[in-house]
């Protein structure tokens, strides 16, 4: 068990040293540099002398070949400092730990939710499969999957902002919050759900139809094996047989996929929060890359991988837990 | 209940089938005719072998009569009550009383869950007894199969082929059945295994006074276990008769080349083996008259039209016009030495011509689970 632990952990520090290595040599190689990109967008004549750009150059460390500077940024990492953005003058690590919360809040709440409501409908479409209403329940979620997200969005916005302006029914278009100050936390909470609901929806109407498709192929499956008709000669009902003995074999390919979802988790969705102006990590990732701001992006990129390799070796402990069979020895 | 010579299971008339579906809107286009009509009963503590070859319907049967698969038609019958009129709450407290073993030990118990869990489901089911009667009942059960006490608190991927088998019978005598159905109990384990699982249920029967069907296609086992033996072809019973009966005057024509597919190391024993032409037929489309006239080398012009009724004589009944034939002529000896060299003859014109050795599926030692009609 430690032994695995050990040689989990080693390799995943290695895992860790190249894809920073890769990551920093390719947004490195990404024409334009957090001093070019900024200004050249915005006047011609603003422009900066050469001089003036020689020295900012130097000051940020950009002068150097990015071989160099990647074993600087590394030297810094390892005594805990990720640097200061360039384009935000502040640094990485309060900028991602003000974002860290938004998009989590999303993120667990789409994931809870595409568990809450896929588990029980994967079960019910395995239970009823080949009925009429097992093939209408798969035939919607179908066409739910096959939906981009930004179009989904775009249709969600059109509905509850613009169709539904006055009414009950209205939402808020984008934002977090409507700003202004609230009357306490509830208010506050009140108000930050309200702005949820829509990007929560765009979120998990996907994964929820692919979770429940999922469950309900690997529930079939299970199905089919001779315990199943073991368990029903004891005289187990069918509720009992359903979730007992065949959801609990389909847990194994599930905690799979929990390992891997956790990374998405931080990560959010860089469509949906960008579209729903949701100020979370996703966001700060696709806004870091414009900017070309290279501190930030490898801080996000350190954590990302660093959640991924953790995804793994909870899934992999998991494993354990789920499947009598698998041991760490 | 009824009176003592009432049998334990009464079958009639059963036919189990499964719709064929195509296209778009899943339409039933047909029928897979798995059990097509079968009847036969068990006396209790007897033993009825139910052999054929793969795919002829006898593990649909056998799952059909605990309604593991849910029966097109007919009737079952036990102990007095029909099982297929049973509402799910009394079909479930019926269940107790009528277990099964399956073939493949590997897939009949849950990999999720120790054994102790596997047995104790069923008791806690029909909450028999409190926590300390049930550990009483399951190291009871386990100790009667042969396994210690200790096996309870592990998973069933920790023992061999023949020790799960053990479990799952003891997973089934836990819950003190009066009959069981055994589903190709020993086919799926090694031969060295099997012998030692076969004497384990003959123990079991005598000590438990159980009553079994017992499914298989190994001829020799099920003439060693049953009292009772019924073969089966393409859905229907072609030939059913005590053991002793049926092994020494066989009277159909299948039963014939099935017998004679049977290696044997006596001499005596050594038949000519009547090699059939053709495969089976599909179950969807069974042929007219007889199922089995396509392949019989003794078929007449009536067998391609009349499906033959039973003729008994004795305990001994067999579907087959030939056979009825020759019984009203003389004895059972008579009949089955008469059919016996019929099939000789026809078989050395016809089995050397043919290319296709499709003998009488029996062979021993044919994969588990391979062609397995599973619904």
């Amino acid at each position: 068990m430690i032994h695995h632990l050990v040689r989990r952990l080693g390799l995943g520090v290695v895992t860790l040293l190249l894809i920073s290595f890769l990551v920093y040599g390719l947004i490195r190689s990404i024409p334009g540099t957090p001093l070019t990109v900024v200004v050249s967008q915005t006047d011609p004549s603003r422009r900066l002398n050469p001089a003036d750009l020689e020295r900012m150059k130097a000051a940020y460390g950009l002068d150097k070949p990015w071989y160099q500077a990647y074993f600087i940024w590394l030297t810094n990492v390892a005594q805990g400092d990720l640097g200061r953005s360039i384009s935000r003058k502040a640094p990485v690590t309060e900028l991602i730990s003000k974002r860290v919360g938004p998009t989590l809040a999303l993120s667990t709440g789409s994931l809870l939710l595409t568990w809450l409501l896929s588990i029980p409908l994967g079960i019910y479409a395995a239970a009823r499969s080949g009925r009429g209403d097992e093939r209408a329940v798969s035939l919607v979620l179908y066409m739910l999957y096959s939906v981009p997200t930004f179009v989904a969005a775009l249709a969600l916005q059109v509905t509850f902002s613009l169709w539904a302006e006055g009414t009950p029914w209205e939402l808020p278009l984008f934002g977090m919050t409507s700003g202004g100050p609230h009357a306490g936390t509830a208010a506050w909470l009140a108000d930050v759900g309200r702005h949820a609901i829509l990007p929560l929806i765009c979120q998990t109407y996907v994964s929820l139809a692919w979770y429940t498709r999922f469950i309900n192929t690997n529930l079939q499956e299970v199905l089919r094996q001779d315990y199943i008709r073991t368990a029903r000669a004891k005289g187990a009902g069918t509720i009992r047989v359903m979730v007992h003995h065949a959801f609990r074999n389909t847990l194994i390919p599930l905690v799979t996929l929990l390992g891997l979802s956790l990374p998405a988790l931080l990560g959010g969705s860089v469509i949906i929060e960008q579209i729903f102006s949701w100020p979370g990590m996703g966001r700060l990732f696709f806004e870091s890359l414009r900017e070309r701001d290279y501190p930030t992006i490898m801080g996000l990129t350190l954590l990302f991988s660093l959640l991924t390799l953790a995804g793994q070796l909870l899934a992999d402990l998991l494993y354990a837990w789920v499947d009598p069979r698998v041991s760490m020895e | 209940m009824s009176d003592a010579t009432a049998p334990l299971l009464a079958v009639s008339d059963l036919e189990t089938h499964f719709p064929i579906r195509r296209g778009l809107l899943r339409r039933v286009v047909g029928q897979v005719r798995a059990v097509d009509g079968i009847s036969f009963t068990i006396q209790r503590g007897r033993t009825l072998g139910l052999v054929g070859e793969s795919g002829c319907g006898k593990t649909t049967a056998g799952r059909s009569i605990l309604r593991l698969v849910e029966p097109t038609a007919g009737s079952v019958r036990f102990a007095g009550r029909e099982v297929r009129a049973e509402r799910p709450a009394a079909l479930r407290s019926l269940r107790r009383r009528m277990q099964i073993v399956f073939q493949d030990p590997y897939g009949s118990l849950n990999p999720r869950m120790t054994v102790r869990a596997l047995l104790e489901e069923g008791l806690l089911v029909h909450r028999m007894g409190d926590g300390r009667e049930r550990l009483r009942r399951m190291t009871a059960a386990l100790e009667r199969t042969g396994m210690p006490a200790g096996t309870l608190a592990r998973y069933p991927h920790e023992f061999s082929g023949g020790q799960r088998q053990r479990i799952a019978i003891a997973r089934a005598l836990v819950l003190e059945p009066e009959f069981l159905v055994l589903d190709e109990p020993i086919s799926a384990l090694d031969v060295s295994i099997q012998a030692q699982v076969v004497n384990l249920l003959v123990e079991l029967r005598r000590e438990l006074g159980l009553t079994y069907l017992f499914v298989s296609h190994d001829l020799s086992v099920v003439e060693y276990i049953s009292d009772d033996v019924a073969v089966m072809y393409l859905g229907r019973l072609v030939e059913t008769a005590p053991a002793t009966d049926l092994y020494a005057r066989p009277l159909h024509p299948y039963t014939h080349a099935l017998f004679s597919a049977v290696p044997s190391v006596e001499a005596e024993r050594r038949r000519r083996r009547i090699i059939l032409p053709g495969d089976v037929p599909s179950p969807a489309r069974p042929p007219a008259g007889c199922r089995f006239h396509p392949r019989c080398p003794l078929a007449e012009a009536v067998c391609r039209e009349v499906d033959p009724p039973a003729t008994t004589i004795g305990g001994h009944r067999v579907h087959c016009h030939v056979a009825a034939r020759e019984l009203a002529a003389g004895d059972a000896a008579a009949a089955s030495q008469r059919i016996a060299s019929l099939l000789t003859a026809a078989g050395g014109d016809r089995g050397e011509a043919s290319k296709i050795v499709a003998t009488a599926a029996t062979s021993p030692h044919s994969p588990p689970g391979s062609g397995k009609a599973t619904p």
